[in-house]
């Protein structure tokens, strides 16, 4: 699904003292298909943005294309409820949520509600479980006595049983274990591959963004600060410091070495053995640019 | 390291009679100015030290004494005016109605003199970077504004026991760093002792000691560099090393031979300087 914001801009409680403008003429592509990492600190407008995604917001000026939807301020968008069957958004702490008697009636919800008949619902229901590999027994249990990490892969199935083409995550590993987290990732970068979805994911973990996305755009200030591949745009080291962002631990790593022995060492995407074996060499006195 | 300021002895504690045991068996000390990181994967017990620290839960079996007073319904209030407590999610622990009311409660509740109290929370909104926003409604604020004032609640009543349970889970990095630091100079001024429950290695590097929980029972007390010496044991735990200590082990499976576990980048840039020197 192919979203493109042209000079949007939101504002919270215009004409109001509490007047806040979240948004400041933002204009990005994001092509089908594709895996976008979107980063900013708080208060940078990321919420804003996602909010526009499945139309729970309207921009104040500009248009927002989703597809062959399109958001503007003028007037309420006539398909909205198509528009949200195929964006589907995790929010934060998704397993908050939730709120069935059992996981199947709460992962069916979703489908039920844009009105896929009841064969298919359970169909799609077994899908999504087996999607974020949780078991079959757990369908008949009630969601809050599972742990918060199977609590939060039902919210998501949930989300996924709709089938959505677009996956918005906002924060999904926020408050897991570094397994957890690890597997939650991972868990979604696979779906990503086979269902084809495109995929939008707000983090402040560069490390995530770094080993998932294919394009980064940083936000600050409610505007588009930067945008890229990840491996450009996390190596402008000294942009993301004006804005405080730091830049994933090894890029940072990298850059420490290289200002220590004055080597020419960069990043393009070497595994943390690969780097040993680079930096085992230029230790040794092994390296060729000495 | 001087006294004991909290002392778990034989801690037994499960939600229910007919529950599994969350912790069995937990003994540990904490020393006065002591800064110890509890660790462990979701599950493993840590909220529930967190929450038994300051009497919110009361264990079964085994005590708990906070400089030398047993923690039971009858010494609840003094624990707390000696252990102050930030949680995860700040929506759960705010009752001002604005971010002054707010971090001022706990004063008004310790009875503060007025210019004392403004003096607190001055200073306390300062260390947090949230002194432009005295009279901001709380639930205005992004979460790592509230966290940050609720953060600034518990400096305010400098109490002498600091507990952080994931308090910068849902902050940014920036705002991760900051409070870390803010959290290290208060405990240098105050002289407070810190634990801080976490999922974040690089928080954990900080800490003078680590204490790592895996099903309920302690399975490792030990300095931050011990521990991640253990690197394939915590794997199995479901638990990580921080990135420096994975190049350390990698580089050490290459030959370079490391004198000291390096924990952060500058001591491992040092220690590969001085093996490049010696090569």
């Amino acid at each position: 699904m192919e979203i493109s914001f042209k000079q949007v801009s939101y504002t919270y409680q215009p004409n109001t003292p509490f007047e806040h403008r979240a948004i400041n003429d933002l204009s990005m592509d994001i092509s089908s298909g594709s895996f976008t990492a979107i980063i900013g600190h708080t208060g940078s407008g990321k919420s804003t943005l996602i909010q526009h995604l499945n139309g729970l917001l309207r921009p104040s000026s500009g248009k927002v294309n989703i597809g062959s939807y399109q958001l503007h301020a003028e007037a309420k968008l006539k398909g909205i409820k198509e528009l949200r069957s195929k964006v589907g958004i995790v929010f934060q702490y998704p397993e908050h949520q939730l709120f069935e008697e059992t996981v199947f009636k709460d992962i069916a919800f979703g489908p039920s509600n844009f009105g896929v008949d009841r064969e298919e619902v359970g169909g799609r229901v077994d899908q999504a479980l087996q999607a974020v590999q949780l078991p079959e027994e757990l369908l008949d249990r009630s969601p809050f006595e599972l742990s918060g990490g199977q609590m939060r892969r039902v919210a998501i199935a949930g989300v996924l049983a709709v089938q959505p083409e677009l996956l918005v995550l906002d924060e999904p590993t926020a408050g897991l274990d570094p397994k957890g987290q690890k597997e939650m990732m991972n868990m979604f970068h696979q779906l990503h591959k086979q269902k084809g979805l495109t995929t939008i994911l707000v983090t402040h973990s560069m490390e995530d963004a770094l080993a998932y996305a294919d394009h980064v755009i940083i936000l600050n200030k409610g505007e588009k600060y930067l945008e890229g591949k990840p491996e450009d745009v996390f190596t402008r080291q000294q942009d993301l410091q004006k804005v405080q962002l730091d830049v994933p631990e090894v890029i940072q790593f990298i850059t420490n070495v290289k200002d220590r022995f004055q080597v020419d060492l960069s990043y393009h995407g070497q595994t943390i053995k690969e780097l040993a074996e680079e930096l085992a060499a230029i230790v040794k006195g092994e390296n060729r640019y000495e | 390291m001087g006294k004991n300021v909290m002392k778990f002895q034989n801690v037994w504690f499960r939600y229910g009679e007919d529950l599994p045991w969350v912790l069995q068996d937990v003994s540990f000390e904490i020393s006065a100015s002591e800064w110890v990181a509890v660790i462990g994967h979701n599950g493993s017990g840590k909220s529930t030290i967190a929450k038994l620290m300051n009497g919110l839960l009361f264990p079964q079996k085994g005590n708990i004494l906070i400089n030398g007073l047993e923690v039971n319904e009858e010494t609840i209030w003094d624990v707390r005016k000696q252990v102050g407590m930030v949680f995860q999610n700040p929506d759960n622990q705010f009752v001002g109605t604005t971010v002054r009311d707010d971090v001022a409660f706990g004063l008004e509740n310790r009875g503060i003199p007025r210019e004392e109290m403004i003096r607190r929370l001055k200073s306390s909104l300062a260390a947090v970077r949230m002194e432009d926003y005295e009279l901001q409604e709380p639930h205005r604020l992004s979460g790592g504004q509230k966290q940050r004032v609720a953060i600034a609640g518990v400096l305010a009543v400098s109490p002498q026991i600091i507990i952080l349970d994931e308090a910068t889970a849902m902050l940014d990095p920036n705002g991760r760093k900051e409070i870390m630091q803010t959290v290290k100079t208060v405990k240098e001024r105050d002289d407070v002792s810190l634990v801080t429950i976490t999922h974040d290695l690089n928080e954990v590097t900080l800490a003078d000691r680590v204490l790592v929980m895996n099903e309920g029972k302690v399975w490792m007390e030990a300095p931050p560099k011990n521990v991640f010496a253990k690197r394939d044991e915590l794997k199995e735990i479901g638990l990580d090393i921080p990135f420096v200590t994975k190049l350390a082990a990698e580089l050490t499976d290459r030959n370079i031979f490391l004198k000291t576990e390096p924990l952060n980048h500058d001591e491992l840039l040092e220690e590969l300087w001085r093996f490049h020197l010696n090569r």
